[in-house]
């Protein structure tokens, strides 16, 4: 019997061999949300196989550890996500399952954007009666494009050191991608100065490194605790909150219910201003350049 | 980039200011406001001033830290919450705990509950009536060093015993996707074996678990694991234990008791949609496993079963999410299907006839389930399953023991709400038709939180 068993073993290797990965030479980069396979993208081009596990219509917060993932993480030679607890729920299990070294915290081969900026938020109480709350600051960095140049540089570097041999093709394109950034993000100052001050409500506590950045006003979340779905009588305490104290507009993410908001939308008569939030989340946002081209000007739409 | 940062500490720094001033808003007159105004223009000039020194400051470092920054790549450029709390604590282990408790009411006494023709073994039946704690248990888990990883699960169970449901030590440093595993661990066969009951979608774990694995089956042994390098997700396993738990029986052998090998693959079907299936393969040689069988004359013996046990199973999942996104709504679909088929010599009334006979079973078993969430936070589901007893043959002691004949089945629905990842309440009713003429009508009102570090659930 014992040899029946070892027999099955070894045609069930022989087997598995058959769907193996072709031989291949490039860096091998699974993002956890997919401003970073953007960047990843701008800064490695056609040196690296990119692939998201994410999108911008799914919460980050909560997905799935499914069998594709584990698959992706056990071939990744690096992974590039946010951290800061946002992928508590689901990246242990993947690091854990896909047997892959290269990628464990503390390698070369795992890469935390979010500890490469200063994070706002950072609770000074830990309880979870106060929802979702991230011991080390709100993990939602991608929407100041600041952070984006900070996590180039050591994205740029990390690439570098993992893949030596195109080290002068990182350097290249992270100087090019920070011309490029340096040039965009002056253009997006401009054009977003009229949003300076303005007053918001907000779905998920998500934007305060946008708020940070363009100087918005955030005076309300629909959420009554971070994660947790708006509730009819909080909406409506927010609604009198309103009344006493207008907003201009609501901000939430594409991958937001929209329900709440459209039902505050309705009552308070403010927009909803939908931001792509990542790349992905809307047709414009096709990259980095176009997710920020579009939160800026879905939010001036709002001012209207 | 720098800029903008010093925006930031200018405005946080006049704001400082401002909350350090005694400023009684109300009482104040013109004359105080004018001399606060002033006050706060002179502070905001001083720091004007020295901020403006320091950037042109930090501008002249920068130049030169650009150098070391290159140099100096994996340092984290904000390190102010990476300081890990010093002492005697701080490589203490992440503590998580699940607390869990039931009211049940059952139309028919649980006691000496037996699947009809199907010998039972470990820990099996719908629970007791009336209030009782559920598996309440604590979870302590960390790496161990650069090459092991550690994990301890106590349960309380419904005899109030505490119990080492888990513990295990687990390879992390192992080359091309490996992995060891010793200690006690729930078995990789099957899809739901492997979770922890608080995982599962219903309140009791289903009849072909309870039939031929006691209801979950935990190995006490070695694992080795690996993950494939392929584009689909493909993972192969074997496990050598002592196989003292049902199916198997302590022995004093240095041979293995149990053996299993497992095999699952998975991936997604577009965005919308992923899947996982398994094939298993769960082997036992018990000696003198003891087991409690109902005679031709309808009395309760404890016979002795030795021999070889083998289980085969198949198990599926798939999952769908709009977008992925399962937020609002998605739907969980699974099944699972073991046969088991045991061979050699049963003593039949160990304690009085004490007659020797061949026994061979060939018996089956399914269920299939599917839970779907259609609005944030509530979910229902409900799950059928069949047992069917096939052959039992017990040799020259049929004289005295009969082949039962039974198809056992149950159906169950629930629902449950979870108001956040961390805690759920469900409400649970069934047909069980697993005893012959005893069908039983369940209802479970069932809660389950978990509080702590909460380790993330797999698939």
């Amino acid at each position: 019997m014992t040899k029946q068993f070892h027999r099955t073993a070894v045609l069930a290797i022989a087997t598995a061999s058959f769907f193996s990965l072709p031989a291949h030479a490039a860096l091998r980069i699974v993002a956890c949300e997919p401003e970073w396979a953007a960047l990843s993208q701008e800064l490695a081009g056609d040196k690296a196989d990119i692939y998201s596990a994410t999108t911008a219509m799914q919460d980050p917060h909560h997905i799935q550890a499914r069998p594709s993932l584990i698959a992706a993480v056990r071939n990744a030679d690096l992974l590039t996500c946010t951290g800061a607890e946002l992928e508590t729920g689901w990246l242990p299990v993947l690091l854990r399952q896909s047997g892959n070294t290269k990628v464990q915290p503390g390698q070369p081969g795992y890469f935390e954007a979010a500890s490469f900026v200063t994070k706002l938020e950072i609770p000074t109480r830990l309880d979870r009666a106060d929802g979702d709350v991230h011991a080390a600051g709100n993990p939602h960095i991608q929407t100041d494009p600041h952070n984006i140049a900070k996590v180039a540089d050591a994205l740029g570097q990390r690439l570098a050191q993992l893949d030596p041999a195109n080290a002068a093709t990182y350097k290249a394109r992270l100087q090019d991608f920070q011309t490029r950034w340096k040039a965009a993000q002056a253009r997006w100052e401009k054009e977003a100065a009229p949003l300076r001050g303005a007053r918001i409500v907000v779905q998920h506590k998500a934007y305060p490194y946008l708020e940070n950045w363009l100087g918005l006003n955030q005076v309300a979340t629909l959420e009554p605790k971070p994660g947790v779905e708006p509730t009819s009588s909080h909406l409506s305490e927010v609604l009198n909150q309103l009344q006493t104290q207008p907003a201009r507009f609501i901000v939430r993410s594409a991958y937001n219910d929209n329900r709440g908001a459209e039902w505050l939308s309705q009552h308070a008569h403010i927009p909803v201003v939908v931001v792509p939030f990542s790349v992905g989340g809307s047709e414009r946002a096709k990259d980095l350049f176009g997710m920020f081209d579009d939160t800026i000007a879905q939010l001036l739409k709002g001012l209207q | 980039m720098y800029k903008h940062h010093h925006h930031a500490c200018r405005s946080a720094i006049i704001l400082a200011a401002l909350g350090l001033s005694p400023i009684p808003a109300l009482a104040a007159d013109s004359a105080d406001l004018q001399q606060i105004r002033q006050e706060i223009d002179t502070l905001r000039q001083g720091y004007e001033k020295r901020i403006n020194e320091l950037e042109t400051r930090l501008q002249n470092a920068e130049a030169t830290a650009n150098k070391a920054e290159q140099a100096a790549q994996n340092a984290p450029a904000n390190s102010a919450p990476s300081t890990p709390a010093a002492g005697g604590n701080a490589f203490n282990p992440e503590i998580g705990m699940v607390l869990s408790g039931s009211y049940s009411n059952f139309k028919r006494n649980p006691d000496g509950y037996r699947i009809t023709g199907f010998a039972p073994g470990g820990d099996i039946g719908p629970g007791s009536r009336g209030f009782s704690l559920g598996e309440s248990e604590v979870n302590f888990s960390a790496n161990v060093d650069q090459l092991f990883y550690g994990n301890l699960t106590l349960s309380v169970g419904a005899d109030d015993k505490i119990h080492a449901e888990e513990a295990f030590i687990q390879t992390t440093a192992m080359p091309a996707g490996f992995r060891l595993k010793a200690g006690r661990f729930f078995s990789g066969i099957g899809y739901i074996n492997g979770q922890h009951a608080h995982a599962w979608d219903f309140a009791d774990s289903p009849l072909v678990y309870q039939a031929f694995l006691g209801g979950q089956y935990a190995q006490e042994g070695i694992q080795a694991s690996w993950v494939a390098p392929t584009r689909m997700f493909v993972e192969l396993g074997s496990e050598m234990g002592r196989g003292k738990e049902f199916p198997g029986a302590d022995s004093q052998r240095n041979k293995p008791g149990s053996q299993a090998v497992f095999a699952h693959v998975g991936d997604d079907i577009g965005v919308s949609q992923s899947w996982r299936a398994g094939l298993s393969w769960l082997r036992h040689t018990p000696q003198n496993r003891s087991q409690t069988d109902t005679n031709l004359a309808n009395t309760n013996v404890t016979d002795s079963f030795t021999g070889t046990s083998n289980i085969v199973g198949a198990d599926f999942v798939w999952k769908w999410a709009p977008n992925g996104n399962g937020e609002r709504q998605n739907l969980k679909l699974q099944g699972e299907f073991y046969r088991r088929m045991e061979k050699g010599q049963l003593v039949y009334d160990t304690a009085n006839a004490n007659t020797q006979g061949d026994y061979r079973t060939a018996q089956s078993g399914w269920y299939v389930q599917s839970v779907y969430q259609f609005i944030p936070n509530w979910r229902v589901g409900a799950r059928y399953e069949r047992l069917n007893s096939g052959t039992v043959d017990y040799g020259s002691n049929a004289l005295v023991l009969g082949d039962e004949r039974f198809r056992p089945s149950k159906t169950s629905l629930m629902v449950d709400w979870n108001p956040s990842e961390f805690s759920r309440i469900r409400l649970q009713v069934a047909q069980d038709k697993s005893r012959r003429d005893l069908k039983d009508q369940q209802v479970t009102l069932q809660y389950q939180m978990s509080l702590g570090a909460h380790g993330a659930h797999s698939y």
